[in-house]
């Protein structure tokens, strides 16, 4: 079973957090933090597997992670999951992203962590890995898409309309924290009206 | 309106939805939290919006606030609001909400049972899929039991996107709700060989014990993977998937004991621990010292105190385990435990200290060694203790005062220890170590008393009585209770002493006798396992429970009862007085006998605090260089000297050997290889003291078992038949109209397995008095088995007197739980006829469950069976028409359910009026036996399929020993075959689905497929099993013939007069006759037995003139004309298969030859 799928960056600001077993909100944020701080002093050239932290299970779960550029993906399971497996699991979920959003990077699981989720659910299911297969993953998450548009139709327009403007910038922001003048105008649109 | 709709979206999208929240928060960096409260309050409003859309995209925005460590639980009915939408979006915005805050305990959940369901049977499969994909995540066991069966139905979907979705969440709807494991695993196992390559559920199954996947480890290639091992990941598999080898093969791991101990250098964390727990399982007598060593050396280099903790605990745990097993020199394991206190900082120090109590108590001959050592140890104590950063390790000093003092009859110079304990320094100890030091220090006392005794100058004993009295004080004033009041008492008994030592009385024997006493250690699972005496009933009430009686009284019937409990609770009180009194007085007695058992000394005192460490400044002496406590022998001296003494040793076996090769000649080869385990003889004799265990202590296996294994719930035997009461909830208000067949038959059962019940018990009460009675007269069995059918007939007044009336009155419900009443009957009959054969019985008790008994076996659709024929029944009950012909059906019914019903069977069958007794009949004929096992066998047809027969085989075991791993399998010929599963290929054995204790029998059934019905067959087969005793277990084999009649093809079918007539009249049949001579039994007897063993049916009799039909599995008609004139019978037949019908004749001539 896996326990928990995290995503966060290299300083540990959470960017994706899914937990298949009840925690208080609280609780949560320390696990990412206590798990941020176990993974991120690990050599690159060490392996990928170590033992989970003490508040999500100890040494019967293990962490299975992935460093990509400025994001960790930390899988933690518990010992009935395949070392390999996982790690594999791993990359087919960024190789899917990378389909999903063409050339995913920080900023796309910034703004989109919903469908991100929505990715997820077609490869993991209450901890259980569903599908591992990138195409067909793909072609459900695709078919979903096209429902919520058919969906939207006349009415979402607009709204597309809008948040295409919002999202024009997307690309030109910077990748560091401080945001250019340019962003600080998009939340000034909703005052058009 | 449209325009509306396009307005109200055009407000909307100035709303910020969750990429401006993102935005914003980012643009906020300094305020954070004042941006995100001002959000949600932002949330608060949209969500009290009617337009749904607003609200979507308001729990969408929590979703991500959530994530941030926000609790959005007050939002919880909104997410429940936006779940129900009808749109797709929404409903996905609604359910990932969900799944990341709902859990056992949010309240509004069970709102959700009834949107679930619905979005579950959605046309829309993606409806059901985000549905089923939320529900994973928040499944409670309320959800569970209430969907279970919704999402029984989703596993044959007929999309595999649902079909795989809903395999995986079953196994979470075990874990929440596991009474739905055992009915729902039928359909899961059809479902695990689901074509579509997308259920990927075998993994998860797995864990529910369900399929026993054999993992085969390739361990050549893996251990090629380990030494070229230069990608890590290859590294830490290799060393998992070698610890998982070890379980099984120890022998081939522990040879790689270098490579293992390589990987310790590792820099990686991870790897280095996987390697430690593999040493742990690798270790024999031969090399623990040798491993030991190496980790110590790594203890010393470790950096970082979490590592250098694992390998102490690792370096205790590898000596330690399975009762010191491996350890062949205490002296060396003590040396390395004092060693392991040098370390700093260690959390460990209860860890060495209880090692060394441990060790000092169970083996007995290190016990002076080990003193000595410890003495040492509290001579340096204050190198442990001097830097507060190792307080953790000062729990060895606990250990050390314990051990110093309880054999301080080993001490070189008790003095110089007892001044050790008093010292000063002390008193900056834990409390509880102080106490320890307190009253160990009476000990020592005791023994220097004792040594200087008889001296005329008794000034050593005077100065130790001077120095206790000197230093306690120190103590008493300690503000730890126990230490205080420890030295008060004992500075008073030395005052006390003193005083006698002065006017030279000799003390010592007294002051001895004060801690005398062996320890002996006791099992920590000691208590648990005490036998219960025979005749004490643990959860019986001493004294009745006052409520009881209350409630009692308020019963009428107390009125009446009243006296008599009273007087029986006086008697049961003095019974309990006396019982108990001289219960105590043996156990007292049993005590003083027992050497083993502890009496209550103070040495037995074990005070073992948690290591509560308190944080006293000390004076300090820091140390930077390691600790090196003076005269300690290094535990590498041991190593050396071990290696010495083994090699000394061989050298004399050599000798040995070779002398006795000289004397025997060339018998064996040189001994070069590795010595083996045995060889190593321990360094001294060492005894280790077992721990206690009470008398008669009951071996239990479940000991090890994990309570809180989320897993033991799914513990469940699925080979047992499914109860009624363990069918999955079905609702039940739907309308009448969508009520499929299988909830009609739910609902309908309920009933008849509580009459099930009460007559299987009504029958055990029958069996008991039928054993009392066995050897009684032959008459009175026969009264009894009268008397039974009367009751027969009082219970059924419509099927036994033939009155059109009652026949008519018989409504179709009543009919049927009457029915069942009549199976419970006859089944109280047949135990009375047949009785004597247990293999008969056997029949009976199994075909009692008869519908459920089998759901792994082949024959899977024979319950299915006999419900549709009585379904069939019901409705020519409706017709009211025919009576006797629906009599005959009622018996072919039971005839299905109950093997060998004959005997009644053929009472009832059309001869009931007649009161003469049928003797017992059996359908089961002997198939082989040898002198373990007994097999008798059966073949019946089945009616809805027609190139199929059933063969019932019993199996009995007649030996003293455990039969299992029976395997049936059988020559399968161009027309019959076997039906094995699917998968399996044509020669494979099937498995019996059971194993039998000693006398146990049982009956497994297989099915036969067959082409051609016209001949009889013989196909040849052997049954292999293992006869498994308490000594030994050996594989046996027993070859039978299964003789395919062709009357096994036929089955029982009632044909109303008319049609029989019709059917004569055809003239499609073709004719042959028979002649019996010689017959003399009545002509009811006679039909009977046609009916019973040849599986007809009487059409009509008329004086000694009966017509008979039946039919074969493939639609053949057989009709009989049977006359009977002076013990002559002849029997004119029809039928449309000519060879058939001469086989079939040839074998009613058979039978009735033998008789």
């Amino acid at each position: 079973m896996i326990k928990a799928i995290l995503i966060f960056n290299n300083h540990g600001k959470p960017r994706l957090s899914k937990f298949y077993e009840h925690y208080t909100e609280d609780t949560e944020q320390q696990i990412i933090r206590e798990t941020f701080h176990l993974v991120s002093k690990r050599d690159e050239n060490i392996c990928n597997f170590l033992e989970g932290g003490l508040l999500i299970g100890g040494s019967d779960n293990k962490l299975i992670y992935r460093h990509y550029a400025t994001l960790y993906f930390v899988f933690c399971v518990d010992s009935s999951e395949s070392e390999l497996g996982i790690l594999d699991l791993i990359q087919v979920l960024v190789e899917t992203l990378d389909k999903c959003f063409e050339n995913v990077c920080e900023l796309d699981l910034i703004f989109h962590v919903d469908k991100v989720h929505n990715i997820l659910a077609e490869m993991v299911m209450g901890g259980m890995v569903l599908e591992t297969n990138m195409s067909e993953i793909i072609t459900q998450v695709e078919a979903q898409g096209k429902m919520e548009k058919s969906e939207a139709g006349i009415t979402g327009a607009p709204a597309r309309a809008v948040s295409a403007v919002k999202n024009m910038n997307l690309p030109e922001m910077p990748k560091n924290i401080n945001i250019g003048d340019i962003s600080i105008k998009v939340p000034n649109l909703p005052s058009f009206k | 309106m449209a325009l509306k709709i396009v307005k109200g979206s055009i407000d909307r999208m100035f709303d910020k939805n969750l990429q401006d929240l993102v935005r914003g928060i980012r643009n906020h960096k300094e305020d954070e939290a004042k941006y995100i409260s001002t959000c949600i309050d932002e949330i608060k409003q949209e969500l009290k919006q009617d337009n749904i859309a607003v609200k979507a995209n308001a729990v969408c925005k929590l979703t991500y606030l959530q994530m941030l460590g926000y609790d959005v639980s007050w939002a919880a009915f909104n997410i429940v609001e936006v779940m129900s939408s009808s749109k797709f979006t929404y409903k996905r915005i609604g359910y990932l909400a969900a799944s990341q805050c709902f859990h056992e305990g949010t309240d509004v959940i069970m709102l959700t049972t009834n949107q679930i369901r619905k979005d579950l049977s959605s046309p829309n499969q993606y409806d059901t899929g985000v549905a089923l994909t939320g529900l994973s995540c928040f499944v409670t066991p309320d959800l569970a039991r209430d969907l279970a069966n919704d999402i029984m139905t989703l596993m044959s979907h007929t999309k595999p996107y649902i079909r795989k979705k809903a395999v995986l969440i079953m196994y979470k709807v075990f874990l929440k709700y596991p009474e739905s494991l055992r009915p729902a695993f039928p359909r899961l196992k059809e479902k695990l060989e689901d074509p579509d390559p997308g259920t990927d559920a075998e993994s998860h199954l797995h864990k529910c014990n369900i399929a026993k996947v054999s993992k085969q480890r390739d361990y050549a290639s893996m251990q090629e993977s380990l030494r070229r091992c230069d990608f890590f990941a290859v590294k830490y598999l290799g060393l998992l998937a070698m610890s998982k080898i070890l379980k099984t093969h120890p022998k081939s791991v522990q040879s790689h004991k270098d490579l293992i101990l390589q990987c310790l250098d590792d820099k990686d964390e991870s790897i280095r621990l996987r390697a430690l727990d593999l040493l742990y399982g690798m270790v024999s007598k031969k090399n623990l010292m040798e491993i030991v060593k190496k980790l110590m050396l790594h203890v010393d280099k470790a950096e970082g105190t979490t590592y250098r903790d694992e390998l102490l605990t690792k370096i205790i745990d590898i000596c330690s385990q399975s009762n010191f097993q491996y350890i062949t020199n205490f002296e060396w394991y003590i040396s390395i435990l004092v060693e392991l206190t040098r370390l700093e900082g260690t959390r460990h120090g209860h860890l060495i200290a209880s090692q060394m109590l441990d060790v000092a108590i169970r083996v007995k001959a290190i016990r002076g060694f080990a003193v000595a050592q410890m003495a040492t140890l509290l001579d340096n104590a204050h190198l442990l203790t001097g830097n507060t950063q190792r307080n953790g390790i000062c729990e060895v000093l606990y250990a050390a005062a314990w051990i110093c003092g309880e054999f301080s009859e080993h001490l070189e110079d008790p003095m110089q220890t007892l001044e050790a304990m008093l010292r000063p320094k002390v008193a900056t100890l834990p409390g509880h170590i102080q106490a320890v030091y307190v009253q160990n220090a009476a000990k020592l006392f005791a023994t220097v008393l004792q040594k200087h005794e008889g001296e005329t100058e008794s000034q050593a004993a005077q100065e130790t009585s001077q120095l206790l009295i000197d230093r306690l004080p120190l103590f008493v004033q300690s503000a730890n209770l126990e230490v205080q009041e420890r030295a008060s008492c004992i500075l008073q008994l030395v005052k006390y002493i003193q005083k006698l030592q002065q006017k030279n009385v000799e003390v010592a024997e007294e002051v001895t006798a004060l801690f005398a006493g062996e320890l002996n250690p006791v099992a920590p699972k000691a208590q648990k396992k005490v036998p219960i005496p025979e005749g004490l009933d643990l959860d019986a009430w001493i004294n009745e429970p006052p409520s009881e009686s209350e409630s009692e009284d308020e019963k009428p019937k107390a009125v009446f009862a009243k006296e008599e409990p009273k007087h029986s609770r006086s008697r049961h009180t003095e019974v309990d007085e006396k019982e108990l009194a001289r219960r105590r007085e043996v156990r007292k007695q049993e005590q003083a006998n027992n050497p083993f058992y502890i009496k209550a000394s103070p040495s037995s005192q074990k005070v073992y605090d948690a290591p509560g460490v308190e944080h006293i400044p000390v004076v300090q002496i820091d140390l930077s260089v390691p600790l090196k406590v003076p005269g300690m022998p290094m535990s590498d001296q041991y190593l050396k000297l071990e290696e010495e003494r083994r090699q000394k040793e061989k050298a004399e076996r050599k000798k040995e050997k070779k002398k006795k090769r000289e004397k025997r000649g060339k018998e064996r080869k040189a001994d070069s290889g590795p010595e083996s385990e045995e060889d190593i003889a321990p360094a001294h004799q060492v005894d280790i003291v077992t721990e206690e265990m009470p008398e008669n202590a009951l071996p239990s296996d479940d000991d090890d078992k994990d309570p809180n294994d989320p897993h033991k719930a799914l513990d469940i035997d699925l080979d047992k038949p499914l109860a009624d009461s363990e069918k999955l909830p079905v609702r039940t208000h739907r309308p009448e109209l969508l009520k499929s067949p299988a909830e009609d038959r739910d609902s309908e059962s309920v009933p008849q397995e509580t009459k099930k019940k009460s007559g299987k018990e009504k029958k055990e009460k029958k069996k008991d008095k039928e054993k009392d009675r066995k050897r009684s007269k032959e008459e009175k069995k026969k009264k009894k088995k009268h008397k039974v059918e009367e009751e027969l007939l009082e219970s059924q007044p419509e099927e036994a007197v033939q009155s059109e009336e009652t026949k008519e009155a018989a409504a179709p419900p009543t009919s049927t739980s009457a029915e069942q009443e009549v199976c419970v009957l006859m089944c109280v009959c047949l135990q009375e006829v047949t009785a004597p054969s247990s293999a008969a019985a056997a029949v009976d008790t199994s075909s009692a469950t008869a519908p459920e008994s089998e759901p792994d076996e082949p024959k899977d659709t024979e319950p299915e069976d006999t419900k549709s024929s009585k379904h069939k029944k019901k409705k020519q009950k409706k017709e009211k028409e025919e009576k006797e012909k629906k009599k005959k059906k009622r018996h072919h019914h039971h005839h299905q359910h109950h093997g060998d019903a004959g005997g009644e069977d053929s009472v009832q069958n059309g001869t009931v009026e007649e009161e003469e007794p049928l003797p017992p009949m059996s359908n089961y004929s002997l198939l082989a036996e040898n002198s373990y096992i007994k097999m008798v066998y059966d073949i019946q047809g089945n009616h809805q399929d027609e190139s199929k027969v059933v063969v019932s085989v019993i199996f009995e075991n007649k030996s003293d020993s455990f039969l299992k791993s029976m395997e049936f399998n059988v020559l399968d010929s161009l027309n019959s075959k076997l039906q094995r599963p699917e998968g399996a290929g044509a020669h494979d054995s099937l498995t019996v689905p059971f194993q039998l204790p000693p006398g146990v029998s049982n009956e497994a059934r297989f099915v036969f497929s067959v082409q051609s019905i016209v001949m009889p067959q013989k196909l040849k087969g052997t049954l292999t099993f293992i006869v498994k005793s308490d000594e030994s277990s050996t594989h046996e084999k027993l070859d039978f013939k299964l003789h395919f009649t062709c009357t096994s093809y036929l089955i029982t079918t009632p044909c109303y007069s008319d049609a029989y007539a019709k059917l004569l009249e055809s003239g499609d049949l073709k004719g042959s006759s028979l002649r019996l001579e010689g017959i003399n039994m009545p002509f009811h007897h006679l039909l009977a037995r046609i009916c019973f063993h040849h599986h007809f049916s009487v059409v009509e009799r008329i004086d000694s003139c009966a017509s008979m039909y039946s039919r074969s599995i493939q639609g053949h008609h057989v009709c009989l004309l049977v006359k009977t004139s002076d013990q002559t019978v002849s029997i004119d037949a029809k039928c449309d298969e000519p060879s058939l019908l001469g086989n079939v004749l040839d074998e009613i001539k058979q039978t009735f030859s033998k008789c």
